[in-house]
């Protein structure tokens, strides 16, 4: 059961990225990316991770998406104009990194797989509130806090931004 | 295994009926409420009471010219529709209608008068599937291609993102008093009261977390005075403009359906949900768990009533009042709730 569901999960998770980036219109982009985070909620549920699910889908479909379609609606953007090419050492410079990152990871998740703190489906107590909870304020309180101080800089920036022209 | 998916298929068609039931009720409520109290007499030609009025709307709706408008958008403007009920009809199974203390069904028990008992994440997964309502908006007015149907659609988008985060802030304090995102905590930490008088509901010690809960879910349901995406004087009908028949149909249902949910979550997590606070309808059986439930449906149908009578009684906002309150009023109000119930707890007072 585990395994099919996060096949699918997973497939639709990747084809839908590809949707994300290739196709013209930017709604359909948006639109795609949606269903690239359920499928990443999906794939949390199956670890037992139902918060994370919860939260991914929350912030990120619920949130920061409609901001995207809220940019895009404003701007009446209809249609994605095509990079102009020409550029390949760009393009070869790109396909390069990717395979790097990709190489990467695929390193990491098979031999670095670390012998204690993994999480594996159902290896944790369902409802994972507490546990993360707990985790943000004691051993990563640095951690969180600086990301906290980190968006407050990114809001002043982005007020500073938008008022000095006013004056 | 078998009854288990039974009695959980039972519970969800009673729930969808429920659900689509209150849809036709609440649009002669709101005709008849409008008329009394604008001091007109309303449908009333239709059936006693004009009661029979939603169903031949229903039959004219299904029989009018389903017109797409040529240079729209197809896929998304039949998707617009097909988000907009779906979203609506899937929040309520994480929401408790009912106690059943132990009650059993073909041998299997009921496990609470609620579709989803295990989803431990509760209120969390009304708010993800929730949140996604405003799609159903945004691509409605984008597809339409329409530039006040567009409108429509952007105010949207700005409005939900601002006060769903004074929605959300508001219900950390009734999770922080319940200790569970499980609305069936939520409510059982309801039960009781304060020196045999004040019931234990939340409303009490976290009023100000009930208002800006309430104004929130007014804001989210697009109602009156914040529906401003339809906005008729100024935009035609906003992100409806372009929907004619059984489209247009769905996002009304929509509408009526957020609005239910909108009521139950007031009632689960500020009012006690399905308790009464002088009585303990435990030992009843089945007569007292189908009594929680029309408990629960009273309270849910006063909220919705509430939902009618601001509409009919209220102006809507400016965009720019709507925006300056959401960001201004709403939000550092909503902290003030969540910082009282910390210091409340921490006081041992709660």
């Amino acid at each position: 059961m585990v395994p099919i569901v996060f096949a699918i999960a997973a497939f639709v998770a990747v084809v839908f990225a590809i949707v994300t980036i290739a196709h013209r219109s930017p709604v359909i982009n948006v639109l795609s990316l949606v269903v690239v985070f359920f499928a990443m909620a999906a794939i949390f549920a199956l670890l037992g991770m139902d918060f994370l699910a919860a939260i991914q889908i929350i912030v990120y479909s619920g949130a920061i998406l409609v901001l995207f379609l809220f940019v895009i609606m404003l701007l009446n953007i209809r249609s994605v104009e095509r990079l102009g090419s020409g550029r390949r050492m760009q393009a070869l410079l790109g396909a390069v990194a990717a395979a790097g990152i990709g190489a990467s990871a695929l390193i990491a998740v098979s031999l670095l797989t670390p012998t204690s703190g993994a999480v594996y489906p159902g290896s944790l107590e369902t409802g994972t509130v507490a546990p993360i909870g707990r985790a943000l304020l004691t051993t990563h309180l640095f951690a969180f806090e600086f990301i906290t101080l980190l968006l407050v800089a990114a809001i002043v920036g982005a007020v500073y931004l938008a008022r000095r022209e006013h004056r | 295994m078998w009854v288990e998916l039974l009695v959980i298929g039972i519970k969800l068609a009673v729930v969808l009926a429920a659900l689509l039931t209150t849809v036709p009720i609440m649009v002669w409520v709101e005709r008849r409420a409008s008329a009394l109290m604008q001091d007109r007499l309303g449908p009333n030609r239709v059936g006693p009471f004009g009661l029979f009025q939603p169903v031949v709307d229903a039959v004219k709706l299904i029989t009018k010219e389903d017109l797409i408008p040529a240079n729209v958008s197809r896929f998304l403007f039949i998707l617009a529709p097909v988000v907009a009920l779906t979203v609506a009809l899937s929040t309520f199974i994480a929401v408790p209608f009912g106690n059943d203390s132990g009650l059993e069904l073909f041998g299997h028990a009921v496990r609470g008068f609620i579709v989803a008992p295990d989803l431990n994440i509760g209120i969390l997964y009304i708010f993800a599937i929730a949140s996604l309502a405003v799609y159903a908006t945004v691509l409605a007015g984008w597809s339409s291609n329409n530039k006040y149907s567009l409108y429509g659609g952007i105010r949207a988008s700005a409005q939900t993102v601002s006060y769903e985060l004074a929605m959300t802030i508001s219900v950390v304090g009734v999770l922080m008093a319940s200790e569970s995102l499980h609305l069936d905590q939520v409510v059982a930490h309801q039960s009781g009261t304060w020196l045999w008088v004040l019931p234990r509901w939340n409303v009490f010690p976290q009023l100000i977390g009930a208002i800006t809960f309430m104004v929130a879910a007014f804001a989210e349901t697009n109602r009156i005075p914040f529906d401003l995406p339809e906005a008729e004087a100024e935009l035609v009908s906003g992100y409806l403009t372009e929907y004619s028949s059984m489209k247009y149909a769905a996002f009304f249902m929509g509408e009526y359906v957020h609005m239910t949910v909108a009521s139950a979550l007031i009632t689960v997590l500020f009012f006690g949900g399905w308790t009464l606070p002088w009585v303990d309808l435990a030992f009843a059986g089945w007569l007292g768990g189908l009594l929680s439930i029309a408990i629960f449906v009273a309270k849910v149908s006063f909220f919705l009533f509430f939902f009618v009578w601001v509409r009919w009684t209220l102006p809507r906002f400016r965009f720019d009042q709507l925006m300056a309150l959401g960001w201004k009023v709403m939000i550092p109000l909503s902290v003030l709730n969540f910082l009282w119930v910390g210091i409340a707890m921490a006081a041992g007072i709660l």
